[in-house]
């Protein structure tokens, strides 16, 4: 978009202002269940837990109409070519939940047919836990990557991985990386900084971010 | 008061000459017959048992038993690394069989089933993904569950779980 | 097409002139990265398992097609051609379909065969979600084991617990007491309940019926709340252990499972009408996907696709194990194994899940809810405050795990999706030497491209929403 390129001022703040809550109420997931978790997501989106009230009951099966996904489930050394296939085929902006502690560290299945944590392929913006997370949980994930689109800086949207360097989002200076694989930041620190401006709190002590924690970072 | 079913213990089980085994209906519960035909009896047996009335196979599997070589096994059976368990399944007569055939490590080949029960072509080739028990005559010996390039047979005894150290911020050291 | 651009262009192979030539044996080669690193990167291919054209298939994987291995008698010669379609070599396409698919139940791949829109050949791949579920078994002991297998088929998650579970006992010779096997018939059938409403949620939805999907989750909601009030979790619940199950039924199950019968009921008559009245959706199903029951034995296949196709086979009423042999049911079974025939099934085992569950409340006796042998249970967690022993048996039971003898032993039960079974070798120790689980969809899978072939692309869609694979199972 070409918004990043302004400066910002009151009037292209309260464009962007608009930008952002457009974006956040119409994000639509796209359908990347994959085991346990699936179903839990497909009960998010039925009748008792209902997505909808968020826009975004509409799966898109095709990642290209799509700006969420939700990978849930297991990641499979199979799978993982293909999870980045379709993550390539996305347009931006675009973000990654990773749904239930199979896709966000590996889970149970510390072994060799599993990919130890999504973000070794993708950048994740929101990790739920749980096993599969219950509905509210995925609710409370989705919800905290609206707070995350709504109240950051829409110029910068890929933040840091897990615990790892800025980014830009901007593909041309992602150049010469081929994935965002995890990794410390020169300044001796792990890379996370309760105190980043950017990051969304929940009302959680800052002392413990376990939970649901989003990922973003200034340029 | 259900009694679980003891366990099917081998020593029970005859040693295989020819096809053999009653059509009398078993009762509820009993133990299903073992038998431990070589790998050169290996189709005879299994189609005779296809004749007597087992119509279909429920499960073909391997097992290493690399690291357990001393497992009792009837007279006259020589033990070998791999062994391939088939258990047939008879609708007419409500009974199970199971075969369980030694095979041997540095040449894991064993004829294929698929002509007898075409439902074995995939168990057969998650056997042969998983262990590396080679079906000879199976139309698609290819692996199946694991990726097409992969090395190695990962439900060997030698082949590690394949576990990832894990850190957790604030912990002293890897696990 | 491509067009003679540059050097790297000119690598691409044409279609139609660069492909290997049979006779000579040359390579299928690989094809050629597209793109820069970052963007799409190569093609997936997979290699030995690549559907080839038509020109380049073996006569033997072409008469495999038409069923010719399914023990046709001697002399009997298939023709190629006994579909009554225009059939010209260069005009049948290759599709990929899957593994990113909203219809395709998960994580499967099919590489279909048309020709226009008539499909002749499918190769379903799997494998995109194996989870080295049966190594990691080998590393846990036996009570940590029902938290492995419940996630491989992960839409009844009690059938996986059960079936370890029964191996287990089945080694150690233990005799169940009356009200553990009571319970777990109580979960077993509420967990075929919930697992044949998703089916026919999804089935529903495959047929594109967007409201059965909403009705066939909200009352499986109902009965995942039940089982969130029992067991402590709504899915992969851990609770039927080796021994018995983990806790007794909370106090008041009576009333929620009749208030669950009484709702399910009378709601399944309103989708009967949603479905089975609705001429679409039988012009849709009815006549499609036909197994026969030759070829349903030959393709070892269980559960409601057996049962289309005319054989009265349930592991419930001719093998029973817990108390099947004590409640009155019927087995359900279809006539020409059809996609109906299927949907019909399952519309009815909820009926008779329904009958077991109520006879189960009348039923269920008093008692232990586990098994009081020392060696495989822990003692009741109060007792460990009060009692050095208790916490010294309690630590032992739950870090080393209780021994089950050497032995071996093969334990079947009827899932929703067919005969689950579970191969489990022991040699003594804690952790078992060997756990092999039969999933049914694994083996179901094989009926694809039989139900497949001849149809349309759009019943491909439904044929494979018929056999309800769950990936789980089929992966492991």
């Amino acid at each position: 978009m070409g918004l990043e390129d302004l400066q910002h001022n009151f009037l292209t703040g309260r464009l962007e202002d608009l930008v952002k809550w457009a974006r956040t109420y119409s994000m639509w997931p796209a359908t990347f269940g994959l085991a346990c978790c699936a179903i839990e997501m497909m009960s998010v989106g039925a009748a008792d837990f209902d997505l909808a009230r968020f826009g975004m009951e509409v799966f898109r099966a095709s990642p290209r109409q799509a700006d969420l996904m939700i990978v849930a489930g297991r990641v499979s050394q199979k799978m993982a070519p293909v999870l980045r296939q379709v993550y390539d085929q996305m347009m931006e902006p675009k973000w990654v939940l990773s749904m239930g502690v199979c896709a966000s560290s590996g889970g149970m299945f510390n072994n060799y047919a599993i990919v130890q944590g999504v973000d070794q392929i993708v950048p994740v913006d929101v990790y739920a836990p749980g096993c599969p997370p219950t509905p509210e949980t995925l609710m409370h994930a989705i919800l905290t990557l609206h707070e995350k689109v709504r109240t950051d800086d829409i110029t910068q949207r890929r933040g840091l991985s897990v615990a790892g360097r800025p980014g830009t989002g901007n593909l041309a200076s992602d150049e010469g990386r081929d994935t965002d694989d995890a990794q410390a930041p020169d300044d001796g620190t792990t890379g996370w900084n309760p105190n980043r401006p950017n990051a969304v709190h929940l009302g959680t002590p800052k002392r413990n971010p376990i939970i649901a924690r989003s990922v973003g970072e200034p340029l | 008061m259900t009694t679980a079913t003891g366990g099917d213990t081998a020593s029970d089980a005859p040693v295989l000459g020819a096809a053999g085994g009653s059509a009398v209906r078993q009762r509820r519960g009993a133990a299903p017959e073992i038998l431990f035909p070589t790998r050169a009896q290996y189709l005879d047996v299994v189609g005779g048992l296809r004749d007597e009335g087992f119509e279909t196979c429920a499960d073909l599997c391997g097992v290493d038993y690399l690291a357990h070589p001393g497992r009792t096994l009837p007279d006259g059976v020589v033990s070998e690394r791999f062994e391939v368990v088939v258990n047939l399944l008879s609708l007419s007569q409500v009974r199970r069989v199971r075969v369980r055939v030694q095979v041997p490590a540095e040449d894991a080949e064993i004829p294929t089933l698929f002509d007898l029960y075409p439902g074995t072509e995939a168990m057969e080739r998650e056997a042969y993904d998983l262990f590396g028990i080679v079906f000879t005559g199976h139309p698609d010996m290819t692996r199946i569950l694991l990726p097409e390039d992969w090395e190695g047979h990962p439900l060997r005894k030698d082949y590690g779980v394949g576990r990832v150290p894990v850190q957790f911020k604030g912990s002293p050291g890897p696990r | 097409m491509s067009d003679p651009v540059s050097a790297a262009d000119a690598a691409v192979p044409h279609p139609d002139t660069d492909l290997p030539d049979p006779v000579s044996g040359e390579q299928y080669d690989e094809p050629t990265p597209i793109g820069t690193s970052k963007g799409l990167v190569i093609e997936t291919s997979e290699g030995a398992q690549e559907l080839f054209p038509r020109r380049l298939t073996e006569p033997d994987e072409l008469r495999r097609e038409a069923g010719a291995v399914l023990r046709l008698p001697e002399g009997v010669v298939v023709n190629a051609d006994d579909i009554d379609i225009e059939q010209t070599d260069d005009e049948t396409m290759i599709i990929n379909m899957g593994p990113q698919h909203p219809s395709t139940h998960g994580v499967l791949r099919l590489m279909i065969e048309l020709d226009g829109e008539t499909v002749l050949r499918t190769k379903p791949v799997i494998g995109y979600l194996h989870t080295g579920m049966e190594k990691t078994a080998e590393e846990l002991t036996y009570v940590q084991g029902s938290t492995n297998v419940t996630r491989m088929d992960y839409l009844s998650p009690l059938h996986n617990e059960l079936v370890l579970s029964l191996a287990v006992e089945a080694l150690l010779g233990i005799e169940m007491p009356a009200r553990s096997d009571w319970i777990r018939m109580l979960l077993v059938e509420l967990n075929r309940v919930s697992s044949h409403l998703m089916w026919m949620a999804t089935n529903g939805m495959d047929h594109a019926s967007t409201s059965m999907m909403i009705y066939g989750f909200r009352e499986r909601e109902m009965i995942l709340a039940f089982f969130e009030k029992t067991t402590g979790l709504r899915m992969n619940h851990n609770f039927i252990r080796p021994g018995g199950t983990a806790a007794d039924l909370p106090d008041g199950w009576e009333d929620d499972v009749t208030v669950i019968c009484d709702t399910v009921l009378p709601r399944l008559d309103e989708y009967d009408e949603l479905l089975t009245g609705q001429p679409l959706f039988r012009q849709r199903s009815e006549g499609v996907g036909n197994l026969s029951a030759e070829e349903a034995l030959a393709l070892s296949l269980t559960g409601p696709l057996l049962r289309s196709t005319g054989v009265p086979w349930d592991l419930r009423r001719s093998m029973p194990y817990l108390r099947y042999d004590e409640v009155e049911f019927d087995v359900i079974v279809g006539t020409f194994g059809d996609n109906f025939d299927r949907y019909s099934i399952r519309l009815n085992e909820i009926r008779e899940s329904i009958r077991i569950i109520r006879q189960v409340i009348e039923k269920m006796p008093a008692g232990d809810y586990r098994v009081q042998d020392k060696k495989v249970t822990p003692p009741p967690r109060g007792r460990i405050d009060e009692s050095m022993e208790a916490l010294i048996h309690h630590f032992k039971v739950f870090t080393e795990g209780f021994r089950v003898p050497e032995g071996e032993v093969y334990v079947a039960t009827e899932s929703p999706r067919g005969e689950l079974g579970c191969y489990l070798v022991s040699d003594g120790g804690p952790k078992p030497y060997r756990m092999h689980i039969r999933g049914p969809s694994f083996v179901n899978l094989q009926a694809l491209p039989l139900m497949m072939r001849g149809g349309l692309l759009a019943d491909a869609v439904v044929a494979c929403s018929s056999v309800d694979p769950v990936m789980g199972e089929v992966d492991r």
